[in-house]
């Protein structure tokens, strides 16, 4: 797997496929990244759990934090980690014990470890890093154009809104 | 699509314009509205927090403009950028978000009249303090560095001297100095030349020149190369630094890449207003779909033109890059491929009278102070566009008083010559 570049079908395919996300380090400060991301994946629908073992028992974004990985009741499909890439590995390591294993490793803008990106691969967990999944999902929905940004995407196909006029969904209209 | 990187002709048509998701509208909707309706209040308590995207008043953002502003993106190879009503609230935009009072930022001393009136004048009002070099003097422009610098100003193609910046030099420079270099690339355009591939930060356009390109629509853009790393300088507080109307954020923390671009909307735009009507944005992003067919077009007619003025016996000179005779000729070479432009200067023989003469005498040619229209456009520098600069700062902009500047627009060669003979034979 090259991890210098994803192709948009891989990174489409994991938001599409995922429903439950942990994000590990996730923040109750409200301008913090690892606060919003947290905020726009519970807007886009996922069932986010964020990790975090000083906020455990509280709510972040409305949502009840967990202490660790271990302490989630509930499968978990994909880890976010929003931990420096030194740190991710034993958050990697933490998360290969989970039973069921998540589907899917994701590390923050700037975070990669790629001895621990091999030992998810090696269970065939995939794995992203240094991306962002709000980024990656604005980007491929179409919002992130809103802003100015460029999202790298062009497409003939309309994309889907979801509840409401300003929220776009990952997958565009389908072919007939 | 695939995964392959589509080509520029593509991007020009494709970039940011999805079929429209409320109607399916496969042309770009003109969203001609002041404001949006939220869902609901957290998701506007969300978009004021800038936690998530979405439009709220398009003094801030709007969809059609946003349609504009990822294509330019797209075309320069930038990560964002922020669309504004003209090239000179582009740079206003710009420099905003880069400098404090008592900062100082180095400038080409060959600029479009228009950028050296705003430096000299209403900049300086602002404490934002201009010095003045020759971009083609590597030495004098290591010199006027200082612990002041704040950014490195030139334009790729100079406007009206057609002189062109050795831009990895400049860079260069700017990277030693630990500054971002601010390209200016209205009479280039990305079609020619994309001064981030060459080590420029920031790129800004008039975008009513030959991007918008039928004269139609004034508009200004400020593109994101996203390769210059604001926290790390910690010269540029606006960037760097927790601002407290968004609690706190650290906006290049928080923006990554692009923060450059957002910080001239949230900070920039949303204080100094000189936001783009979604109406000139609609006309411009249109504009741009034949920017490539155009762009072509008007570099050939031009340099039919040049080499036709050389030979003619009333003419002094002509300076035109794209001419082998040019002293930017190698430079056009490296930085401008596919043609040197389509505006340039030459010196006709009789000076300041003459020059009044021929502007008065042209019948296809317009004499206007615009450039990068459709259609052909001459003037005369020094009784107009740069009347109000001194003698000295008129012969280093390029524009003496024997100076006559052409805009060669895109109608059959034969018959723009055919107007300037006429109209060299009244002199």
């Amino acid at each position: 797997m090259n991890h210098d570049r994803y192709e948009d079908a891989y990174i489409r395919g994991i938001l599409d496929e995922v429903k439950t996300i942990a994000v590990v380090g996730a923040s109750a400060n409200t301008v913090r990244p690892s606060y919003f991301v947290v905020k726009y994946l519970i807007s886009k629908g996922y069932d986010v759990v964020p990790v975090n073992p000083g906020q455990a028992g509280k709510k972040i974004a409305g949502v009840m934090t967990a202490a660790s990985l271990a302490d989630i009741d509930r499968p978990v499909d994909m880890v976010d980690i929003f931990r420096n890439s030194d740190a991710a590995k034993g958050v990697v390591e933490e998360a290969l014990r989970l039973n069921p294993l998540p589907k899917v490793i994701w590390m923050q803008l700037s975070v990669r470890n790629d001895e621990a990106a091999r030992l998810a691969e090696a269970k065939g967990v995939k794995v992203v890093m240094n991306r962002c999944p709000k980024i990656e999902y604005a980007r491929l929905c179409g919002e992130i154009g809103w802003a100015g940004v460029a999202s790298n995407v062009i497409s003939a196909r309309k994309p889907k809104l979801q509840q409401g006029f300003q929220r776009f969904g990952i997958n565009r209209q389908q072919k007939p | 699509m695939s995964d392959r990187q589509p080509g520029f002709s593509t991007l020009a048509i494709h970039a940011g314009a999805a079929p429209d998701a409320a109607t399916g509208a496969r042309a770009t909707p003109i969203y001609q509205t002041t404001a949006f309706a939220f869902d609901d209040v957290d998701q506007a308590a969300a978009l004021f927090g800038l936690q998530a995207f979405g439009n709220i008043y398009t003094r801030i953002t709007n969809p059609t403009t946003a349609v504009l502003e990822e294509r330019v993106a797209a075309l320069e190879g930038g990560t964002a950028a922020l669309a504004v009503a003209s090239g000179h609230a582009a740079q206003l935009g710009v420099f905003h978000t880069l400098l404090r009072p008592g900062d100082e930022f180095i400038a080409s001393n060959k600029l479009y009249g228009g950028s050296i009136n705003q430096f000299n004048h209403s900049f300086k009002s602002f404490g934002w303090n201009v010095v003045w070099v020759d971009m083609a003097d590597e030495e004098a422009l290591k010199r006027a560095v200082s612990d002041k610098t704040r950014a490195i100003f030139t334009e790729s193609l100079a406007n009206p001297g057609g002189v062109v910046t050795d831009i990895e030099m400049v860079a260069k420079v700017a990277r030693a100095a630990g500054v971002p270099l601010i390209v200016d690339n209205t009479l280039a355009t990305p079609y020619l030349c994309r001064p981030i591939e060459y080590g420029a930060d920031i790129v800004v356009h008039s975008l009513t020149k030959f991007m918008g390109g039928h004269g139609n629509s004034m508009g200004g853009i400020i593109v994101d190369g996203g390769t210059f790393d604001w926290i790390a300088s910690g010269r540029y507080p606006m960037l760097s630094e927790p601002r407290p109307e968004y609690q706190g954020m650290v906006l290049a923390e928080t923006f990554g890449n692009f923060a450059f671009a957002i910080a001239c909307r949230v900070l920039g735009l949303r204080d100094l207003g000189a936001a783009i009507s979604p109406f000139n944005a609609f006309l411009i992003a249109t504009g741009i779909e034949t920017l490539p067919l155009r762009m072509q077009k008007h570099c050939d007619n031009a340099l039919a033109v040049a080499q036709w003025l050389e030979a003619h016996d009333k003419v002094e000179w002509v300076r035109y890059a794209g001419l082998k005779s040019d002293a930017c000729h190698g430079l056009a070479q490296k930085y401008l491929p596919k043609g040197a432009g389509a505006v340039f200067t030459f010196g006709v023989k009789g000076g300041y009278e003459a020059g009044v003469k021929l502007v008065s005498s042209t019948g296809l040619l317009s004499h206007v102070a615009n450039i990068g229209d459709a259609k052909s456009l001459i003037i005369h520098p020094a009784s107009t566009t740069h009347r109000q600069l001194t003698d000295a700062q008129k012969t280093a902009a390029g524009a003496g008083p024997e100076v006559v500047r052409l805009s060669i627009g895109i109608e059959d060669v034969a018959d723009i010559i055919a107007d300037l003979e006429q109209a060299l034979a009244e002199i």
